[in-house]
Formats: C-alpha cells, structure tokens, sequence
C-alpha cells in the first residue's frame, strides 16, 4: 500500500489535488460573486491577500492562528462590502466593462497600499498543521496534515455554498437578483442589499484562500497573482455559474500542472490553466456542468 | 382602490405623461388603452416605483405610493406583471413560484398548491427550467407569481402580447375570474383594445401621455369617435 501510495502517479495526483483545491476556492469565490452580482472581480486576491495581511500579520505579535483567521476573513468581508457600496454600486446599469476596469485598477491600488504599509514583513506565516509529508513503511507519500486542513476548508466552504445557493430562500433571492433585478425587485426582493451580501460572502471566501496560500510561506502582496489567473480560468471553464464546475476545473488544472511538471517541463507547468481551457471550452462552450437550456419555439 | 392624480412623467425633455387623474376601484378591472407611445407602460410602471414621476400623486387607500422604493411597494401588496411577463428563465417554475411568495407572509407550500390549483398545466412543469415554457405558460406562471403573496392591486402590462387568439381569450376570462374570487384591484394595459374593453368594467384611454377618455368600458367601447380615433377599431 504505501509503495502504491508513493508511486510517481499517486504522488503526482495527490501534489496536484493540493494545488487545485486552491484554485478551485478562489476559483468559487469569483462564482459566488458572479451569481451574486454579474460582476467579474479581478481584484478578488489581492483583497483577499490585503484582509489576509490586517488579520494574519497578529500572528507575529504573538495572537493565535485561528483567531487571525477570523480576524482576516471579517476584514475581507467589511472590505467586499464597502467597495459594492462605493465603487461598484454606482456602476449598475452602466456597460459590463466598467466594474471590470474599476476592479483592474483597484487591484493595482491594494497592492500598492499593502506595499506601503507592510514593507519589512519576511517572516514566514506558520501553519498550525504540520507540512510534513507522512511516511508508509519507508516511502514518503506526498501528502501531509496541511494538505488534509486546506481539503477540508475547500469541501466545507464548497458544500456550504452549494446549500446556500440551491436549497436556501435567500440563496435563491440572490440569484435571482443578479440574474434580474428590476423584476426581483417587482417581487418585493430587497435587490441592493443582496448584491451587497454577495460580495462580502465572495471576498469572505476569498479571503479564506488567501490566508490558506499564504500559510507556510512568506507574505507578500503579490501571493495571489498567478493562482488567480489559474482560478479565473477554472470559474471561466466551469460554466461562472456553476460552484461544482469552477471545482473540478479548478482540480484539473491543479492536476494538470503538476502531471506536466513531472512528465514534461518546468516551463510548460505555467500553462495548464490555457490547456484546461481550451480542452474545457472545446468540449463544453456552455460550462462543465452548467445546463444547456433548450427553448420552445 | 389605487387613485391617480395630476401624475406627471418626464423622461428628460421628453413628457410621457401629462397631468393623468383616474381611479381604479376594488373587485374591478380598469383597463388602460391606447396606441404605442401613448404612455400605458410608464404608467404602471410609475405606480410600482420604477419610474419616479414629476409632480402627482398614486394613493393605495390613504397611502401615497410617490417615492416609496419599488420593492416596499410590492410588500405593500401591487403586484406588477411587467411587458414580456418577467419571468426568470433560469430558475425553475417552482423557483419563480417561491420568489414570489418570499416577500410576503403566506405559506410558500400553501401558496404554491393554490396557484398549481388555479394554473393546472404549471404543476406537471413545476421542475422544469422557465425558459422551456411556451407563452401560454410564461404568462400563466407571470400571473401566477404575482398572486401567489395574495396582493390587493394587480398591474399587468399586454398580457395577450404575443399569445394565440384562443390563448388570449382564456387569459382573460382567467383575469376577470381572479379580479372577482380574489377582489382584486386591476389595471389592465393593453394593446388589444377589443379583448380588454370586453372583461373591463372601467376604462382609461390615453393619447400621447394624456387621459383622453375616463369612463365605464361599455361607455368608452360604445362610443365612436373613441374607437376610431383612439384605439384603432372601426365598426
């Protein structure tokens, strides 16, 4: 079992997994907010990685783990909140690229200021699980306790998500009230208020995976950037309306990545996100698992 | 009963209605006629808060509606079944049913059986995406969702839009039945001049954003200069 387990395919699905779980929860959180709001937001990590910094940097003036967390992931739903109110809220009704440039030039801002405030932190940020890989009978298997923690955030977030958006009333309100507001808001339907809601669950859950990319390694403003562009692939392939669909584009390209890097090139490894994609969106235009809606004529 | 009083509407320098005074009694159909452009869906959306007017005012019983938010409106019990019936065609038929209901405070499960009750063809279709629906059915479940949180003011805009002649006439029988079981109050714009005089008991003619004719249906159908000039019908 443990030689199985150590073997290079079982170690290279198990290395690939661990990234794609990333992907796929920030991947989730760009879906919630395009159910939610109809709105792409490309400054989704580095708000994530600005609320990670108020939270996470306490970790080094000595306050617990899980408490900074919170700490993070409160700020990034303030933040969500603040900037639907003040930058996007104005922007509704007006051509689709208008939140998208705002949101560009946003991200610029927040690294800029992230920069500027925490400019000598190159302490790296402890993970409360051990990243160390386990051993079976003298194989080393490429899974560690740390991995097993970033898992179970991703399912947890995953399923409660999915309930919220499928089995809930206010779930269904929110999509609803991005899929139409005017009439939603005919029914009654506090429109303004939910899309508020759905950026500060969006930049909750993105935030969440930032502190999680940032765990064990050095924080920077910039952690997010490239896991970003593979995330914004995975909600792309998965149909953006779809959570289970950004998930399991957001594996496979966790997986293919790391299935190139060991059978083909480091160079090559960068580019998964554009071979999932095109793979994706020459199979499925629609979406893995969104569902092609025929109309009667 | 909803009163209309004085109620202007600008869009810009654009006038789209003109000081426009009515009142559109409970347990009664008020049909609101006219040609294209003369104003008939700014009106209703006036009443349910999506356009702001000028200078007027929409009484609900004692209440003015004028700058009271859309969505508190409908809380109010207005019910407003906007051009092209506003269904949601991404969500199920038993979604749009529920969306209908959250606002309020009947029982969902109560108020879905009701409606599957009055619009028997929704309830076998009741999984099925809204998108899938033929018009027919759009408009059943359009009129469905509105009545499902039980409100006392229905405003529907060209429901026959696009509707077969036989489907039409089911509509409206379907209509004046629902104004009289539930004692309704319900402003009813149409294209169709002809299917809406014959299920209305008052009706509101406008022309270019004024009320160029207030009376009973039978007063308004029965008089010719109306007919001809206004809507269009020649005997």
């Amino acid at each position: 079992m443990g030689t199985f387990l150590a073997s290079r395919v079982m170690t290279d699905i198990f290395g690939g997994l661990a990234t794609g779980a990333v992907v796929a929860l920030i991947a989730l959180s760009l879906v919630i907010i395009w159910q939610s709001t109809h709105v792409l937001n490309f400054a989704q990590g580095a708000m994530g990685m600005f609320a990670t910094f108020v939270g996470m940097n306490l970790v080094f003036h000595g306050l617990n783990y899980w408490l900074c967390l919170v700490l993070s992931v409160v700020t990034g739903m303030v933040l969500g909140g603040v900037t639907e109110r003040v930058l996007i809220r104005p922007l509704y009704g007006k051509p689709e690229i208008n939140p998208i440039v705002v949101m560009i030039g946003f991200l610029g801002v927040i690294e800029a200021v992230i920069a500027s405030i925490w400019t000598t932190n190159i302490t790296m940020l402890p993970s409360p699980f051990s990243q160390i890989y386990y051993q079976s009978a003298g194989h080393t298997i490429l899974v560690s306790p740390f991995i097993f923690y970033e898992v179970a955030v991703v399912a947890a977030v995953v399923i409660a998500i999915a309930l919220l958006f499928r089995r809930t009333n206010l779930g269904l309100q929110m999509r609803a009230a991005a899929l139409a507001p005017e009439v939603s808001r005919l029914l009654g339907v506090r429109v303004g208020r939910l899309l508020t809601l759905g950026w500060i669950l969006s930049t909750g859950v993105g935030t969440l995976a930032a502190v999680v990319v940032s765990t064990g390694q050095v924080l920077a403003p910039t952690n997010m950037d490239g896991i970003f562009v593979s995330a914004f692939i995975a909600a792309a392939v998965g149909g953006l309306e779809s959570p289970l669909g950004a998930i399991v584009a957001g594996l496979a390209i966790g997986l293919t990545e790391q299935f190139i890097l060991d059978f083909w090139s480091t160079s090559i490894a960068p580019l998964s996100g554009v071979i999932v994609l095109v793979i994706g969106l020459s199979l499925r235009p629609q979406g893995l698992f969104t569902k092609h809606v025929s109309r009667r004529v | 009963m909803i009163r209309v009083e004085n109620l202007s509407v600008s869009y810009g320098a654009v006038t789209a209605l003109r000081d426009v005074t009515f009142e559109a009694p409970t347990g009664k159909i008020t049909t609101v006629i006219g040609a294209n452009g003369a104003g008939k869906t700014t009106l209703l959306r006036t009443i349910s808060g999506l356009v702001k007017p000028r200078q007027g005012s929409i009484r609900l019983g004692e209440f003015d509606l004028v700058g009271t938010a859309t969505e508190d409106i409908a809380r109010r019990g207005v019910a407003h079944v906007p051009e092209g019936r506003g269904v949601i065609e991404e969500l199920t038929v038993e979604e749009n049913l529920r969306l209908g209901a959250l606002a309020s405070k009947v029982d969902l499960a109560e108020g879905i059986a009701r409606q599957f009750t009055q619009f028997p063809a929704l309830e076998s279709r009741r999984r099925n995406y809204a998108a899938t629906l033929s018009g027919g059915e759009r408009q059943m479940l359009a009129m469905a969702r509105a009545l499902i949180a039980r409100p006392s003011v229905l405003l529907l805009d060209e429901p026959s839009l696009g509707l077969a002649p036989q489907v039409t006439a089911d509509m409206m029988r379907t209509i004046s039945e629902l104004c009289t079981s539930e004692d309704l109050t319900v402003i009813l714009v149409e294209q169709n001049a002809k299917s809406a005089l014959r299920i209305a008991h008052d009706a509101v003619v406008l022309h270019i954003g004024r009320v160029a004719a207030f009376g009973t249906a039978g007063e308004v159908a029965a008089d010719e200069s109306l007919r001809r000039y206004y809507l269009g019908l020649v005997t």
